[in-house]
């Protein structure tokens, strides 16, 4: 088989894939929205997709384009308000998986939507902010993270900790009183991180097809720890890309 | 009991400089029309309050009628960055822009607080995340029955809180369905509201999950159609996708942005 495809389409097949059917997923905007619809068109028909606009079990028949895109209220189970969707189904813990990205991730699965550079006052780069993602980090019983991997983002320490991982390191969140277990994966364009057992640092343990130890170690801004024999990621399938590109068609004008 | 008002007569007589006013609609039903009647009114000094300022508020920051925003996330929805209001926080262009900064689950609680006429709301957030350290209105408290450590959030009771729905009636009554984020509460949170409508109706039909705001607790209602474009009003009109888009080159440039608040914001009062 010689069908193409590019890393981007790796690792979004590779996020929809950690997805398990039935699942109840907190989305967010962006790469963890189409991985999510994608998940749901494939391997996942019941994963049931709740965004922060209050929508609850959407299954919307193109690609949002926000969290408050209409489709989403049209093809909901239920919509409830801001204050509900993160009071009685977010906080208590009613949700499996949170699905987040990001413009930073340090080795402990932190966090940083807010300030890059400088410091909070004075930014160099002045991101969007929190929008939900902390109660997001904190509340899930598990959260995937899915970033594209380079030095810029992939960072030995945040500027800004906008939401937690596994804060220094193991403990930190039970320490904190935080109900959910924290980032169980990261999935990036080169492969996949997951926390060590022991230090909760995240370590390569999957390669995406072609993609060489080095090239991730290279994308890192700590020294990466890699599993005894990283596995290699099973490249997209051609449904899986069809599907993809078809989903990825049908978002309104978006980007 | 609701007075129905033109949109420059509400804003007029509702908003004042120095103001904390909130603009509120989550993606869908964003008071735009509002917002703009703002700009041309010359209104200053004021404290934006919003979960999710989006191109209105970049506009009004823009604009120059800003003083603080209080908020949890600020961008252009699908699209990137709102740079009127980079430009604020990292140049102070064209005036400096103080910023509280919360979480969505924090921002909501604040309103539903208001809402409920109580001093702050408590909730198991923000714990290990670097926002308390730069917001004086976060707070950690100890659970009074368990000892549980959380967070406490002061109430928000805005000066005037602005909302965009589908429907009044003739009396003032209002019925907004869809996405209706934290509308309800900024409305009951407020001293003062302002709710502009698509349309004034005889009769307001019930509809599942609408949520009805009595005339009783709204100040005045505005009749504008097309209030809320480019976001979009369910059973209305859908989000004009390109405008955000086209947003993002005209945001980026002081001149182009001055340009476009000449002409744009302008033109829109002669077109009432």
């Amino acid at each position: 088989m010689t069908t193409e495809y590019t890393a981007d389409e790796m690792m979004t097949v590779g996020a929809a894939r950690s997805l398990r059917d039935e699942a109840v997923c907190f989305v967010g905007i962006g790469l963890p929205s189409t991985a999510a619809n994608l998940a749901r068109r494939t391997h996942a028909p019941g994963l049931v997709l709740v965004y922060e606009s209050g929508t609850l079990g959407a299954k919307p028949d193109r690609l949002p384009l926000s969290i408050g895109d209409g489709v989403l209220a049209d093809t909901a189970d239920s919509v409830v308000s801001v204050p509900e969707i993160f009071n009685y189904w977010l906080q208590p813990g009613r949700i499996d998986i949170g699905f987040l990205g990001g413009a930073q991730v340090d080795r402990f699965g932190n966090i940083n939507t807010t300030v890059i550079g400088g410091d909070y006052a004075n930014p160099k780069v002045r991101l969007p902010g929190a929008g939900g993602a902390p109660e997001i980090a904190a509340s899930c019983r598990e959260v995937l993270i899915v970033m594209r991997m380079s030095p810029r983002s992939f960072v030995d320490r945040l500027d800004f900790v906008t939401s937690l991982g596994y804060g220094t390191g193991k403990g930190d969140r039970e320490a904190l009183g935080l109900r959910g277990r924290g980032p169980v994966k990261v999935i990036t364009d080169l492969g996949v991180l997951e926390p060590d057992p022991d230090t909760c640092e995240l370590t390569l343990t999957q390669l995406a097809p072609g993609a060489t130890v080095e090239q991730a170690r290279d994308a890192v801004g700590w020294p990466l720890e890699v599993a005894d024999s990283p596995g290699e990621l099973e490249p997209p399938t051609e449904t899986e890309l069809a599907v993809l590109r078809e989903l990825k068609a049908t978002v309104g004008g978006a980007k | 009991m609701a007075r129905i008002l033109q949109l420059d007569e509400a804003i007029a007589e509702l908003v004042h400089d120095g103001d904390s006013i909130a603009l509120e609609g989550f993606t869908h039903l964003i008071p735009v029309a509002a917002g703009h009647e703002i700009i041309r009114q010359g209104r200053k000094d004021l404290t934006l309050i919003r979960m999710t300022p989006d191109i209105v508020y970049d506009q009004l920051i823009g604009a120059g009628c800003a003083r603080k925003l209080v908020f949890s996330w600020g961008g252009n929805p699908g699209v990137g960055s709102l740079h009127r209001f980079r430009d604020a926080i990292q140049n102070s262009w064209p005036v400096p822009l103080e910023i509280e900064e919360h979480s969505h689950a924090g921002m909501a609680n604040r309103y539903a607080a208001g809402a409920a006429g109580l001093p702050f709301a408590v909730l198991r957030g923000y714990r290990g995340t670097d926002l308390p350290a730069q917001t004086d209105t976060i707070k950690p408290i100890e659970c009074p029955f368990t000892g549980e450590q959380l967070t406490a959030v002061p109430a928000l009771n805005p000066d005037v809180g602005i909302i965009h729905a589908q429907q009044a009636d003739r009396a003032g009554n209002v019925q907004m369905w869809g996405i209706t984020g934290v509308q309800k509460e900024t409305v009951l949170a407020s001293k003062r509201s302002l709710v502009t409508v698509e349309e004034v109706v005889d009769e307001l039909t019930p509809r599942p999950g609408s949520v009805v705001l009595p005339q009783w607790v709204v100040t005045a209602v505005a009749e504008v159609p097309g209030g809320a474009r480019p976001s979009y009003a369910q059973g209305y009109y859908d989000r004009d996708n390109a405008y955000y888009q086209q947003w993002d080159p005209i945001s980026r440039d002081r001149g182009k942005f001055a340009q476009w608040l000449e002409t744009e914001v302008q033109r829109e009062r002669s077109a009432r």
